[in-house]
Parts: structure tokens; sequence; C-alpha cells
């Protein structure tokens, strides 16, 4: 059953196309790997599915609404969840309580929300630094809390933006074991990632775009050997 | 000058030190919400004593019976205030949001002195008359029980801010508003209810000081700059730094007038203020 179908979603800002006709859809449970140059629209994507800006044409409809222009509260309650590539955690509140307003969507009882926070935080391996403050963890411990966050509000659908841009190396195995990890749960994953060995790796189907424009779309595999994704983006792959 | 004198300044000073600190948190609590400052604050202070006023002149209400009306009527205006310009004025310069709630400002004394001259008044024979005495030191009883009113609506305050879903959800949205969005949470409505809490702090606060103090249109003037430096030392958009600085300014402001020179209580207030300016600009417990 396709979860999220996107039809001539168009969005200019002036002169600039920020996005034109992108056309694509997404199976439940799958995950989609969202690959392209900076500047390609990939975020600009997703600030339109998730209604933090309103495109000037086109569909975009979670199994069979249209959230077409829907704020970005009503999308989130529909079960849409998001991480940032630019990280928004509240930082002066604990991890705990980060997590918890997520929770607060889904359950009103502080207690029921505070224990259905903590099985999320032990979920993304991070239960001993609950009552820390968001401020006082690392870059990796910051985009685990945004994914138990999002996972809070119990998404059918979550869009992460760069799960491991900004991280060091040894922290990216962690992170894309999670997503998988995500994944087994159910939750449908749309993911934007620069490391191209990890969307091959993960992804159940890849949307290539550049200059806002949809280039390519459909297995890993066929992605990899697209000339028109090579030209874009992609050079060479890793033998891996 | 004997010690009796100085205890007599120190509770007079912290009295309406915790009256500075809730109207200074209704301040704060908007800007730390909205990075907005409402500079009508003084003059919805001065509405929420008329209310009181009106409520005890037509109908006999007195005004400790009359706060919650008065609560919700403030709250209501926060709401009404909320939703006819300031979210039109959320994404616009700062000068524009400085110019919309200055204005407003205007705008209320303006009819407030239209409607009801700029006479003073008082609310005769109210139920909290007279004082009380400890040992030398008198404590008039309004003053005692406005003060501990506001102690009581302030930590009231900061549970809610900091226990409830609501005020966690406030919380979030004032650290960051596409975050909180994007947890179901709907900014514009948070918004609301910012205002009308700290409209609603205003509301107690005025209503209580109804008891003892004259009310006319320019009333809320000196308390909303009081409050102003309250929320500059206690650091923009912290809540209980604003009740150390409504501490602070009371002692200074009855302290400063007892040891110095009362006729220059207001210089010492604005001292403390440009210090915190020039040496800790983000205030005691601040965020900006």
């Amino acid at each position: 059953m396709k979860i999220l179908t996107v039809e001539n979603l168009s969005k200019s800002f002036g002169g600039i196309h920020a996005n034109r006709d992108i056309c694509f859809d997404v199976e439940e449970g799958s995950i989609l790997g969202v690959i392209g140059p900076n500047g390609a629209g990939k975020s600009t994507l997703f600030d339109l599915i998730t209604g933090f800006t309103k495109p000037d044409t086109g569909k975009v409809k979670f199994f069979d609404k249209n959230i077409f222009g829907i704020s970005p509260d009503k999308i989130s309650n529909l079960g849409v969840g998001r991480t940032f590539q630019k990280l928004k955690p509240f930082a002066d509140q604990t991890l705990l309580e980060n997590v918890m307003i997520g929770a607060f969507v889904k359950e009103k009882d502080i207690k029921r929300a505070r224990d259905r926070a903590l099985e999320i935080i032990d979920f993304v391996d991070l239960i001993e630094k609950r009552h820390h403050f968001a401020k006082e963890l690392s870059t990796g411990q910051r985009k685990r809390l945004e994914m138990a966050r999002a996972m809070a509000i119990d998404p059918k659908l979550l869009l992460m933006d760069e799960v491991t841009g900004g991280v060091d190396q040894k922290t990216i195995p962690g992170l894309v074991e999670l997503v998988k990890k995500l994944k087994k749960t159910g939750v449908t994953i749309i993911t934007i990632e620069h490391n191209i060995n990890i969307i091959m790796e993960i992804s159940d189907n890849v949307l290539a775009l550049d200059q806002g424009k949809r280039i390519a779309f459909g297995e890993p595999k066929e992605i990899q050997n697209n000339k028109q994704v090579i030209d874009a983006y992609l050079g060479t792959f890793d033998a891996a | 000058m004997t010690s009796e004198i100085i205890i007599q300044a120190i509770v007079t000073g912290l009295m309406m030190g915790l009256i500075y600190a809730l109207i200074a948190a209704g301040l704060s609590l908007i800007f730390g919400l909205m990075e907005i400052v409402n500079f009508a604050h003084g003059e919805h202070l001065m509405l929420s004593m008329f209310s009181s006023f009106w409520l005890w002149s037509l109908f006999g209400l007195d005004p400790l019976f009359s706060i919650p009306i008065t609560i919700l009527l403030l709250a209501f205006c926060g709401i009404v205030t909320h939703y006819f310009l300031i979210r039109y004025i959320l994404k616009a310069k700062m000068l524009i949001q400085i110019c919309a709630t200055f204005g407003l400002s205007i705008f209320i004394r303006s009819i407030a002195q239209l409607l009801w001259t700029p006479d003073f008044r008082n609310v005769d024979k109210p139920l909290l008359e007279g004082r009380i005495e400890i040992g030398s030191v008198f404590i008039g009883q309004p003053q005692l029980y406005a003060s501990l009113v506001c102690l009581v609506a302030f930590f009231g305050l900061y549970w809610f801010v900091t226990k409830t879903e609501t005020g966690l959800a406030l919380q979030a949205t004032a650290q960051d508003r596409h975050a909180a969005e994007i947890l179901g949470i709907p900014s514009n409505k948070m918004f609301a209810i910012g205002w009308a809490i700290g409209l609603g702090c205003v509301g107690v606060a005025g209503g209580m000081m109804a008891n003892y103090f004259f009310i006319f249109t320019d009333v809320g003037i000196n308390f909303a700059l009081f409050a102003f430096v309250a929320v500059a030392l206690g650091g923009f958009g912290s809540i209980i730094g604003c009740l150390y600085a409504g501490i602070i300014i009371g002692l200074v402001e009855s302290l400063g007038g007892l040891l110095i020179d009362p006729s220059f209580k207001l210089l010492y207030v604005f001292a403390i203020y440009l210090l915190v300016v020039i040496y800790k600009p983000q205030g005691l417990f601040g965020r900006y």
C-alpha cells in the first residue's frame, strides 16, 4: 500500500526553482533514500511534505488524504514525523522532557507519556543520558534524540534529514543500525543522505534530484547505474 | 537609624518585590515565547486594576473576590491581543513589533482616559484593611496579602510551565517553533496561551493592588518600567529569574529610599538596569 504519493510538486523562490514537477510514491514499510548534490532541493522537498513551506502546485497524499498546504502540526498529528538537517533539540530541556513533548501527542497522561518516552529513549540507546540537558549531548547523541523525539509521536512515516551528517566516522555505523532497527518497527522512512554507500545499503528505493528536478527513481542498483545520476552527482562507487 | 526601621524597609521591599516579580513573569513569558516585548504591559496592569475597581463600584464585589473575573478578563484580553495584533507582526522587523505594542499602549491609555477620565480612584473600605504589628514592624494587610497571593501565583505559574503538558509545549515552542510544530504543537495556539497567561499574571497583581493603590490611567507606567528592569536583570525568557530580580528591585527601591534619598528611588533601580546591561546583558538566568 502506498503511504505517500507526491504528484507534480513544485516550489519556486523568486526565479529559483527549488522543486519542479516532482513525482514519486513510497510503499508502506519501506525506506526511500533521497540523494542529490547540494542545492538539489532535497530539504525543500521535506519542507513541502511536512508543511513548513507551502507548495506552488502539485499534490501530496498521505495514504488517501491530501495534505497539500496543511500546517506542520496537523500533518504531524496525522502521523508524519521529521528530523532536521540542522539539529533542533530543545536545548534547555532534558532528553526525557524532549521526548515526552513528542509523546504527549498520543498520550495526555503525564505518567504514561513519561513511560512511553523512557521506552523510546531505551530504544535509541540513550537511557543513561535521560536526565541530561539536550545541550550537554554530543552531535551523535542529539541525532538519536531527534529520532527518539520523532518516534514519540508514533509516526507512520518518518522523514530524516541527513542522519549521519556532521558526525564522526565511529558514530555512523551505530546510527545506520538504528535506522534499520527503526524500519523493523514498521515505520516507513524517507531519508536524505549524502553518504551514497549508506543509501545503497539501507534503501528499498532511491529518488535522485538535481537542480530541483527528479532525474531518477528506482531500486538502488538501477540508480547506481543511471548515467544522469552519475553525471549529476555520484561519480564512482566504492566496490562495497 | 535603628535596625527596626531597616527591617521595616526590607519587609516593605520584599512585599513590593513579589508584586514586581509576578508582573515581570508575565512579560518574560511572552518575550520568551515569541521574542516580542509587550510595551503595553503597564496598560494591561491598569486595565486589571480598573476591572477590580468597576466590579467593586458597579456590583459591590470586593477586589478579593473579583480576582478570578479579573484574571479571566485579562486572559481574554491577551488572546484578543494575540489574534488581532500580534500574529500579524510575528515575522515583522523588530522596529515594527516595538511600534505595534508601543502603539497598543498609547491606544489603551487614551481609550481609558476617554472613558474614565484621568481622575484618581480607589476602592473604599475593602475587606483587606488595616495592618498587623510584629514586634516593632508594621505590615499593611492589603500589601501582605497581595504579595503572598503574587508569590503563590508565581509558583503556580512556574509549576504550570515546568510540569504540565501545556507548559512543556510552551517551553518547546519558545525554544524552537519549527521543532515544536513537527511534534504536533500548534505554535499559534501556544502564542495565544502565552499571552493569556502573561496577562493573567498581570490580572492577579493588578487585582490585588486595587485593594490599596490609587487607580488611574497612568498607574501602570512605573510598574511596567520596573517589570522591564526585572526581566533584564533576571534574564529575558527566564521566569525564575524574575522572582530574584523582582525581589532585588523591591529591596533596592525600599532600602535606597531609606538609606540615601527617597526622591531618587527610581534612580537606584535604573542604575541596576544600566549595570546589568553593561556587565551581564543576558541577565542572571537569561538565554538571550
